[in-house]
């Protein structure tokens, strides 16, 4: 019997390496494909299709749970990435903020790169009363700041979320606002005004 | 065609300034886009380009001066009912899995002796720039309307397209960290006031694979499946797909496994 389990654990082992080998065999020929099949474009190059590798394990278990292992790999590797804004400052100019929720635009190559990019928080959250064109992938932020007050542990964990979403939620279909440069940490200071100032529509 | 779209632009304001009140609930935002639609209903200027398109089919042109008669979507030389149905699929003479548009390139190329440079550089038409590709796209696409969407994966290179199409609908990239499946992996979300079909089941490929190629009205355009998946990659913040591409193909066979049997009804329109 005892012989019996070692070599069914050895079997496990043995088809779990298979497994993922395989799978990154695909994310290989497909990363591959890729590349063969997009030209750069303006400031859209092709090393845009390089993934790190949170996008790659994000794509690799795209169908299956993330295995608890991993989700903490991916966790703690984008937590160590997350920069505090300089002198504690996290809330910038909520109409900035505004400003920044609702633009779209940014980093495609239809874009003029010299315009700051937007959050285009708008496209998936609910934020104020009273923009309506709201998207739904992500949860409503509605009165955000109003609901959860402003202490320092808060906006920590908010700072943290808009700077890298993979900290908290390994594989987020958020993007990594600061981490991957899209918004500039002023960028990001104002879009917490926008959440927290209680003069803020979020709030109103 | 300006008059169309002129309408259609105070039609879609008016919509929009007298019904603040019902845009609030989400339901009704959605009611909203709904009675949008219903609005272009008869007239969609998507037949000028299926007109366009069936004189640039049965026409004589191109250095050859010969007509796309001889051109096998894969049904048969000259065959158009139901071709586009069943496309992408396995050509023995290209040894390729091809998409229409990829299709059209190589009979252009071969049978009417056209530059495929000078084909590719009007893919997409701009305006007074108008595309040829897109006009006959749109005339062929027609051609299926009422047929039921049948691709089939039996030969190994269809099946390896569609497992590359897949491979690249959940692929992570960009500074953005966006996949087709950011937006596309879940029902019943949306974009701003944009719903968003779930494109790996059956319910939500159909919806959308049958009713493209479509006009446009935000554009003035017709555009075709090739100029939907780059836009999407462009929204991706990802560099330019190119047409006829293996990850174009592959994703087109995607799509079009995944809403098999679904009824076309392109070319629809669209916002």
């Amino acid at each position: 019997m005892p012989q019996l389990s070692i070599w069914l654990m050895a079997l496990a082992a043995a088809s779990f390496t298979a497994k993922v080998t395989a799978a990154d065999a695909e994310l290989m020929r497909v990363t591959a494909a890729m590349k063969n099949s997009f030209e750069a474009k303006r400031q859209a190059t092709l090393d845009r299709l390089d993934q790190d590798e949170t996008q790659a394990l994000c794509t690799s278990y795209t169908d299956s749970p993330l295995p608890p292992a991993i989700a903490q790999r991916i966790a703690a590797a984008n937590r160590a990435t997350i920069r505090p804004p300089a002198a504690g400052q996290y809330l910038g100019d909520w109409k900035r903020g505004e400003q920044i929720a609702e633009t779209g635009t940014g980093l495609q190559f239809s874009d003029d790169p010299s315009k700051p990019a937007g959050g285009n928080c708008y496209a998936c959250h609910e934020l104020s009363g009273v923009e309506m064109a709201f998207g739904t992938i992500g949860p409503s932020l509605r009165h955000y700041g109003k609901l959860r007050g402003a202490t320092t542990v808060v906006l920590e964990m908010a700072w943290g979320k808009l700077y890298n979403s993979n900290a908290q939620t390994p594989c987020s279909n958020m993007p990594r606002f600061g981490h991957r440069g899209i918004l500039t940490e002023q960028q990001l200071k104002d879009v917490m005004a926008y959440l927290f100032d209680s003069a803020s529509p979020v709030n109103q | 065609m300006s008059m169309i779209r002129c309408t259609t632009l105070v039609s879609l304001a008016v919509l929009i300034v007298s019904s603040p009140a019902t845009l609030r609930a989400e339901t009704s935002t959605v009611d909203a886009i709904a009675e949008y639609h219903a609005m272009f209903g008869d007239e969609n200027p998507a037949e000028l380009w299926q007109l366009r398109g069936k004189n640039l089919w049965e026409q004589p042109r191109g250095p050859k001066n010969v007509a796309l008669s001889k051109c096998d979507l894969g049904l048969g030389a000259g065959v158009i009912d139901g071709a586009y149905a069943q496309l992408p699929r396995w050509f023995d003479d290209t040894q390729r899995v091809q998409d229409l548009e990829s299709r059209l390139v190589f009979c252009m190329v071969t049978l009417q002796g056209f530059a495929e440079e000078r084909l590719l550089k009007t893919r997409f038409g701009d305006g007074p720039k108008k595309s040829e590709l897109e006009a006959l796209t749109a005339y062929l696409v027609a051609a299926s309307r009422g047929h039921k969407v049948a691709v089939s994966l039996t030969h190994p290179a269809e099946q390896a397209a569609y497992d590359l199409g897949r491979g690249a609908f959940f692929y992570r990239a960009g500074p953005h960290d966006f996949a087709c499946a950011t937006c596309h992996g879940e029902a019943g979300k949306r974009i701003r006031l944009q719903v968003l079909p779930k494109l790996t089941e059956v319910e939500g490929a159909r919806s959308a694979y049958t009713s493209w190629p479509a006009y446009r009205v935000s554009q003035g355009e017709l555009r075709t499946m090739e100029w939907r998946l780059a836009d999407c990659f462009r929204q991706q913040r990802l560099p330019q797909l190119k047409y006829g591409s293996e990850i174009a193909i592959g994703l087109t066979m995607f799509l079009a496994k995944n809403a098999n049997g679904g009824v076309m009804t392109a070319p629809a329109i669209k916002r």
